[in-house]
């Protein structure tokens, strides 16, 4: 059915992701696919990494982490937005592309009163990716 | 990476030094919720800025003589008593500056040796330029060589053995060919090569401690090599404090005035009512315009919106250029450039001068309030930066910006200075400081339309100003956090503008200005230590090769 997932990850609150992953990853085993994780960073020092450089490591380790806990074949895709609060959803649109991902599975909060005005993350994948969008809450 | 593939990260970045410390971005963060709102601030750097913003523009307010009095006489006090050491700490930032240009720390590259720059030449220069001048273009850029100029022709007056006049230097009384170099290499000088050094120093210090030492993108990371790990206690926490401070007062004061001054303008052309109803109504439309440009972001809003002023700006100077007196202006621009580099020693010698006028009214006035700016263009300058070697990096920040000054002084200026020299024309000598640029281009060929386009530029200027801005202390207030949630962002910029609206309507706003250059003496001992600090962090970055 889906022979590449992807998932976008925000390392620096890894729990929260904790549903998402094991969705991909049940996903992953059950059509055979593999898992690309996607990471969004800034060029500036952030909580998770000091620079783009060691982001991408600390991503690959993430999904090689993961691959080996999972059994399941996992990449990492590391990208750069220069200010990823606006534009976290247009580097994972290009992400989509990139990976040549067929589904998205992405965690997304329980929406609230500022969806309304803001559209989630998810909202915003799920409306202009070319793949599937699956949105996990909670 | 250009702008346009921003995706994927190409290459390793390469060798740099990374500091080792035990602090962890974001470790003093609180990330909670008010309402609907995510927030993810710095404890307590947030609330103490944002608290004692509120705490003194409520004293602004109720006790309005007293805070004008007192920052009234602080502000000439401060640049009367230390202009000699304004004068020498900005000489010693334009030598340094050069010194880097030219010596082996020149090719440490920001980001580490083999990080790629973030923007196109383009678009990283529109922003950094939008951020560092702006809106003082649009006012001084007729007015200020016109005072200098008519001031020189004055000549000397004195009283009691003090000099009356506000001419430079020795003035050049009665001589008009003289009064003209004297006038241009003046206002050169106050945007030339020394504010856009108080920049550099400041920028390159952030861009090097965070870049390539891994620090948080905040004032306090460029304390690290003097107070070590101290600078993410208390002493961190007031550095930050006073930038926040700094950056929020002088962006909302400048946004009250340059309501008045572009209310002035709508008048003369529209015949728009002056009053506190249409310079509300200004602030509230720069501040939006700033609140869509920091909600789309760095690249979506504030770029854009950069490289749209450039473009307008460029398109006014060429079209002043072509229809006013085009050979004049042209070989003007190269006199100006000579005659600064001629006086530039004189101008800049901090010590046994006559001029105390112009030293210390305009000269150090001008240095405090570049400098009381400096942590705000400094900081967003790093932000845009990354990849850029010091050597490109002071070029750029340093060079490029003081040759498009001298081009613009020379263009509008010159032309003013023409119009009263050649042809008689005395409006432009005699309208308020506001009305300048428009009665210049009354004189000018399709008037409506250039001052029309001179209106849209001064708010413009005024949008780029607040938007890079609040980004900044969106930044400094989450802790050196650049993915800080967007209400963050958001309530910056319009606190700004509600900052600006009161003081506009409660009075205040020279006092509370006063106050932001005030905050230029203790700055000035800050960006001292700066260079100290990227000379230290250099000599690691070229050890380490």
């Amino acid at each position: 059915m889906y022979r590449q997932i992807m998932v976008p990850v925000d390392l620096a609150h890894e729990a929260t992701l904790a549903h998402a992953l094991a969705v991909a990853a049940d996903l992953a085993r059950h059509w055979g696919a593999s898992i690309t994780y996607v990471g969004v960073t800034s060029p500036v020092p952030g909580t998770f990494a000091h620079n783009p450089g060691e982001f991408a490591r600390k991503l690959a380790e993430f999904a090689t982490a993961q691959g080996a806990a999972l059994g399941i074949e996992t990449r990492a895709h590391p990208a750069i937005a220069h200010d990823p609060t606006t534009e976290v959803d247009d580097a994972l649109l290009r992400a989509v592309d990139e990976t040549g991902a067929d589904l998205v599975v992405m965690q997304s909060h329980i929406p609230g009163l500022v969806d309304y005005v803001w559209p989630s993350n998810g909202g915003k994948i799920a409306a202009h990716a070319r793949a599937s969008v699956m949105v996990v809450r909670g | 990476m250009s702008d346009t593939d921003a995706q994927g990260i190409p290459e390793p970045e390469g060798h740099s030094q990374l500091i080792e410390t035990d602090y962890e971005i974001g470790q003093d963060n609180i990330e909670t919720s008010v309402g609907p709102f995510g927030l993810d601030i710095h404890n307590p750097v947030f609330l103490i800025s944002g608290l004692s913003i509120i705490a003194f523009v409520f004293y602004a307010l109720v006790l309005p003589e007293q805070a004008e009095s007192f920052f009234g006489w602080l502000r000439p006090a401060i640049t009367s008593t230390f202009d000699g050491f304004f004068l020498a700490a900005a000489n010693i930032f334009v030598l340094f500056c050069v010194f880097l240009i030219f010596s082996r720390f020149g090719s440490v590259r920001l980001g580490g040796a083999d990080a790629t720059p973030d923007y196109s030449y383009i678009g990283w220069f529109a922003m950094l330029f939008a951020a560092g001048m702006g809106i003082g273009l649009m006012f001084y850029g007729v007015s200020e060589p016109m005072s200098h100029f008519s001031s020189s022709l004055g000549g000397i007056t004195e009283e009691g053995g003090a000099r009356t006049d506000w001419a430079p230097l020795g003035a050049a009384a009665g001589n008009e060919a003289e009064a003209i170099r004297l006038g241009m290499a003046a206002t050169v000088f106050h945007w030339g090569l020394h504010p856009w050094a108080i920049y550099a120093v400041v920028a390159l210090a952030l861009a090097l401690f965070s870049y390539n030492k891994g620090l948080p993108l905040t004032i306090r990371s460029a304390f690290y090599p003097i107070f070590g790990d101290r600078v993410w206690g208390w002493t961190g926490h007031v550095i930050d404090t006073l930038a926040v401070f700094a950056t929020l007062f002088g962006l909302a004061t400048s946004l009250g005035f340059g309501a008045t001054q572009a209310n002035a303008g709508l008048n003369l052309l529209f015949g728009v009512p002056v009053g506190p109803t249409t310079e509300v109504i200004l602030i509230t439309a720069i501040t939006s315009v700033a609140l869509i440009s920091v909600v789309r972001g760095l690249d979506g809003g504030v770029k854009i919106l950069s490289e749209i002023n450039m473009g307008l700006a460029a398109l006014l100077l060429l079209f002043v250029l072509l229809v006013g007196p085009t050979l004049a202006i042209l070989t003007g621009f190269g006199k100006s450039l000579l005659a600064y580099g001629e006086y530039l020693p004189a101008l800049s010698n901090p010590f046994a001068r006559a001029d105390d006028n112009f030293r210390q009214g305009w000269t150090a006035f001008y240095w405090a309030w570049w400098i009381s700016w400096s942590p705000f263009v400094g900081m967003f300058i790093a932000r845009v930066s990354r990849g850029r070697s010091v050597r490109e990096f002071i070029i750029a920040v340093l060079l490029v910006p003081s040759l498009v000054c001298v081009l613009w002084m020379s263009v509008f200026g010159g032309t003013a200075i023409q119009q009263f020299v050649q042809d008689g024309y005395t409006a432009v000598k005699d309208a308020p400081l506001e009305l300048k640029l428009f009665e210049m281009l009354k004189e000018l060929p399709l008037a409506s339309i250039t001052s029309f386009v001179g209106i849209i530029l001064v708010v413009v200027f005024f949008v780029t100003s607040s938007d890079s801005g609040s980004l900044v202390i969106d930044t400094i207030t989450a802790g050196g956090k650049v993915d800080a949630p967007v209400p963050q962002r958001v309530f910056w910029c319009i606190f700004e503008g509600a900052v600006a609206i009161v003081l506009l309507i409660g009075g205040g706003l020279s006092s509370l200005q006063a106050m932001v250059i005030s905050t230029g003496l203790p700055f000035t001992i800050v960006l001292l230590l700066m260079c100290w600090a990227i000379l230290r962090g250099l000599q690691d970055e070229v050890r380490g090769t």
